[in-house]
């Protein structure tokens, strides 16, 4: 994608704010970057997750936003990289959180997060707890259904047919909010890989400069989109 | 044993739009003046530079920029009998933390609320009688007008640099602003922004049923532009970074925008950050306060700071929960109706119903926090109370305000949330819709309050406050009265599809999705000691050298978003500081 004639460059304008970041000592790149070649999920040596665990983050990830049909998915686009790393992160530990008991986990959904896990604890005990629940209706873990038997357990999850107790009741809620996060999140953070999923429905990331754009009225805005670290595509 | 400072005409607890406020006008006066904020310092550089500010997921989502519940929280219940339980996460509200405060964060709405807001009560006995008011409802008449009010407001609109399109010019009402908004004397400082096309659409329409269409007054720089303190803005690119983002390129309005650097001048002036005030101290008659306590989190230890004036400029919530820890007011108890700390907390109501087109290009990443064309054609003013059945307002409005996919993915109603559909759907959808939304008016009542939770304790140790509401039928009556209002726009516009996202009869208070951060009241004006904790002047009755700045003053919410009122105020009690108090302190009324 290539700069719009008669605008100002955004790829000088990157390399300006990179050398300002480079001049305060905050480590940043120079020039705009390529998509690094990223290690093959099954390599991926995760930061939080079990090999248990692993598994059954691939599977699920691809059932919630799967491959098949326009777009990328959740594989291509190394959402179950991100939420590795959120949840090694301060978000899975809950750093930021008013986490004091007492907890009411049998309080109803609208009353927010109540139960005494935190996410990184939350997907410790949910993962086997639903696989169990997977064993006991369909003989298998979840990542060795087939696809319309993990469809149809993601299903009971979301509504709560499968069961799995009130302190992991938040469980499905969560797992798809981080699906969806890693999905468009910026590549940073380890999903959106490559920004396919920013392509896919054109946003345009951290461009975020559109002075001349808000008359222009039922056009389409013809750039691809950045990332803060400075990739394009 | 605490530590103490060196005594100072002046302490500032919190140092957000109302502290930077008071800071500077009083520091105008030479008086020595130190400001204590709970949070960092912040900048637009290097805090909110490009392009790291430009993150989504940190900002937008994992909430860096806010108060952490960690730090300080609310519990809530929707009524009485029901256990109120900590509010862990944020979701519905979104107080700041750090130098700025909110107005670092907000999206620059910035309104005069209408005159008969300020006597909300006369107004309705007057045209209908009292009758109309349910037993519940605890509104009140301002203890100001808005014609005291008037040179205030128009005094925050030049620092904070508003962009818009005077409707009322002195009483002249001109085509193309607001026809409903009460008189102004001058009219805005820069010309209103240009309308992007779901603004636009939404404006045509408007037109074509008869209604009267103006552009959202912004707090958002639509040119280049110097305030009375000599601070620069620069004009907006519609970046579509405002809402919960500080701004990079200095065209919001916030205190570092408007005020900071200018206030940072004054050698009498001086600021500490990681500084946390935990009680306001009185003297032993406990006519007067002495000063404030802090933690001091570089060092770890309790601060008594002197001062011979507290103004108390924290958050709402903070100011409330800050009066009720140091025993200023006598706290309220909604099961009978006595005391007055914690009174009349409300909030506000919203929806919106989205419209997809998928054949036009809507761009939606392109915007600011205040980018929309409004109609007021259902505001307070305009309603018949009595043959609706409700009391209350709301202006309607269409914009975008950003278009970060995260948060902003619309999907037409039935379109599965996850697997193959809702991928097919973000693709087909996302940029060909415009969402025509609510922004109405909450009243007050007799149980929606604040007192201190009995169970659960902050970080210091302090109980943490309890927030006791839930919506009423008042406000779910006028949420569904409205939404039948913007089936006019659908039928006009003809989209290919609908989302529906209003309160429904019945519903109650669900503190997960955002909705604004329009917390009010709590410390409320009144007219006389009995009925409120201060003054006109947001003077503390009964403590005459406390001042309470910020939205905990409203009697009940207006229609509007509170920013606005909450300047004018700041501006009204930082006058009359400087007129009246100063050469003699004393009780104001």
């Amino acid at each position: 994608m290539t700069d719009l004639p008669g605008y100002p460059s955004r790829r000088s304008f990157l390399k300006a704010s990179a050398a300002g970041v480079a001049i305060a000592g905050v480590a940043g790149t120079a020039q705009a970057e390529a998509t690094p070649q990223a290690i093959p999920l099954e390599a991926y040596e995760p930061a939080y997750f079990t090999p248990e665990e692993w598994q059954f983050i691939l599977a699920a990830t691809a059932r919630l936003i799967p491959s098949e049909g326009n777009g990328p998915g959740a594989i291509e686009t190394r959402v179950p990289v991100f939420i590795d790393l959120q949840l090694a992160d301060d978000y899975g530990r809950a750093d930021d959180w008013y986490m004091m008991g007492p907890h009411d986990p049998t309080a109803g959904a609208d009353r927010g997060w109540q139960t005494p896990l935190n996410p990184a604890q939350l997907y410790r005990q949910a993962i086997p707890a639903f696989n169990a629940w997977c064993e006991a209706q369909y003989g298998k873990a979840f990542a060795v259904l087939d696809t319309a038997q993990q469809d149809a357990a993601l299903t009971a999850l979301q509504k709560g047919d499968a069961d799995l107790g009130d302190e992991l009741k938040i469980f499905f809620a969560t797992l798809l909010a981080n699906t969806k996060e890693g999905y468009f999140a910026d590549p940073m953070y380890g999903g959106n890989h490559g920004m396919q999923a920013w392509v896919y429905i054109g946003f345009p990331g951290a461009r975020a400069a559109y002075r001349e754009w808000p008359t222009r009225h039922n056009i389409k805005y013809p750039l691809g989109p950045v990332s803060i670290k400075g990739e394009r595509a | 044993m605490a530590r103490q400072e060196a005594k100072k005409d002046v302490v500032i607890v919190g140092l957000g739009w109302t502290g930077s406020i008071m800071g500077i006008e009083l520091a105008q006066e030479g008086l020595e003046i130190v400001a204590l904020e709970r949070g960092r310092d912040q900048h637009t550089v290097p805090e909110f530079k490009y392009p790291n500010q430009i993150d989504e997921l940190k900002y937008g989502v994992r909430f860096k920029n806010m108060q952490h519940p960690a730090q300080q929280t609310v519990t809530v219940r929707r009524n009485l009998d029901e256990t109120a339980l900590p509010y862990r996460n944020m979701g519905s509200f979104l107080p700041a933390n750090g130098v700025g405060g909110a107005g670092t964060h907000w999206n620059g709405h910035t309104w005069r609320p209408q005159e008969v807001e300020f006597h909300l009560r006369s107004y309705i006995r007057d045209r209908w009688g009292e009758q109309i008011i349910p037993e519940d409802m605890t509104i009140a008449d301002y203890p100001v007008s808005y014609a005291e009010l008037e040179p205030f407001f128009t005094q925050f609109d030049k620092v904070a640099g508003i962009s818009g399109y005077a409707g009322n010019l002195n009483g002249q009402i001109r085509e193309g602003g607001n026809p409903f908004e009460a008189p102004r004397s001058e009219d805005y400082p820069m010309p209103p922004h240009p309308a992007t096309y779901d603004s636009a659409k939404f404006g045509e329409a408007a037109r074509a049923l008869g209604y009267h269409p103006f552009t959202m007054p912004a707090g958002i720089a639509s040119t280049a532009y110097t305030n009375p303190y000599g601070m620069q803005m620069g004009p907006c690119n519609f970046c579509g970074f405002c809402e919960r983002y500080g701004c990079y390129q200095y065209s919001k309005a916030s205190p570092q925008t408007a005020i900071l650097d200018a206030l940072k001048r004054y050698p009498n002036f001086s600021y500490r950050t990681h500084a946390e005030v935990l009680r306001v101290e009185k003297s032993a008659d406990g006519k007067t306060a002495t000063g404030v306590t802090y933690f001091d989190e570089a060092t770890q230890e309790e601060v008594f700071q002197p001062a011979d004036i507290v103004i108390m400029s924290s958050y709402q919530l903070n100011n409330v929960h800050l009066m009720l820890v140091s025993g200023i007011g006598q706290p309220y108890d909604p099961a009978t109706g006595e005391g007055v700390t914690g009174k009349n907390y409300a909030y506000q109501i919203t929806g919106g119903t989205t419209l997809f087109f998928k054949d036009e290009i809507f761009n939606p990443f392109v915007g600011h926090g205040a980018n929309a064309t409004v109609i007021d054609d259902f505001g307070m003013n305009q309603n018949d109370f009595g043959a609706l059945g409700f009391i209350g307002g709301s202006y309607l409005f269409s914009g975008t305000f950003n278009g970060q996919p995260i948060r902003s993915m619309p999907l037409p109603t039935g379109t599965a949330a996850w697997g193959a559909a809702w991928k097919e759907g973000i693709g087909e959808w996302y940029g060909h819709s415009m969402t025509i939304a609510t922004h109405g008016s909450v009243m007050s009542y007799r149980t929606h309050s604040l007192d201190l939770d009995p169970t659960y304790r902050d970080r210091h140790g302090r109980p943490l406050m309890r927030m006791t509401y839930d919506w009423n039928d008042n406000e779910l009556n006028m949420e569904a009265y409205l939404t039948g209002q913007i089936e006019k726009f659908v039928d006009f516009l003809k989209p290919d599809a609908v989302a529906r996202g209003h309160k429904l009869p019945g519903a109650h208070y669900d503190v997960r999705p955002y909705q604004s951060t329009h917390n009010t009241g709590g410390h409320i004006m009144s007219e006389t000691p009995d009925t409120g904790v201060v003054n006109k002047f947001s003077q503390v009755w009964g403590m005459h050298n406390v001042f309470a700045c910020g939205a905990g003053n409203f009697v009940q919410n207006t229609q509007y978003n509170p920013t606005g009122l909450v300047g004018a105020l700041a501006y009204h009690t930082a006058h009359a500081i400087r007129t009246q108090y100063l050469s003699n302190p004393r009780p104001l009324v």
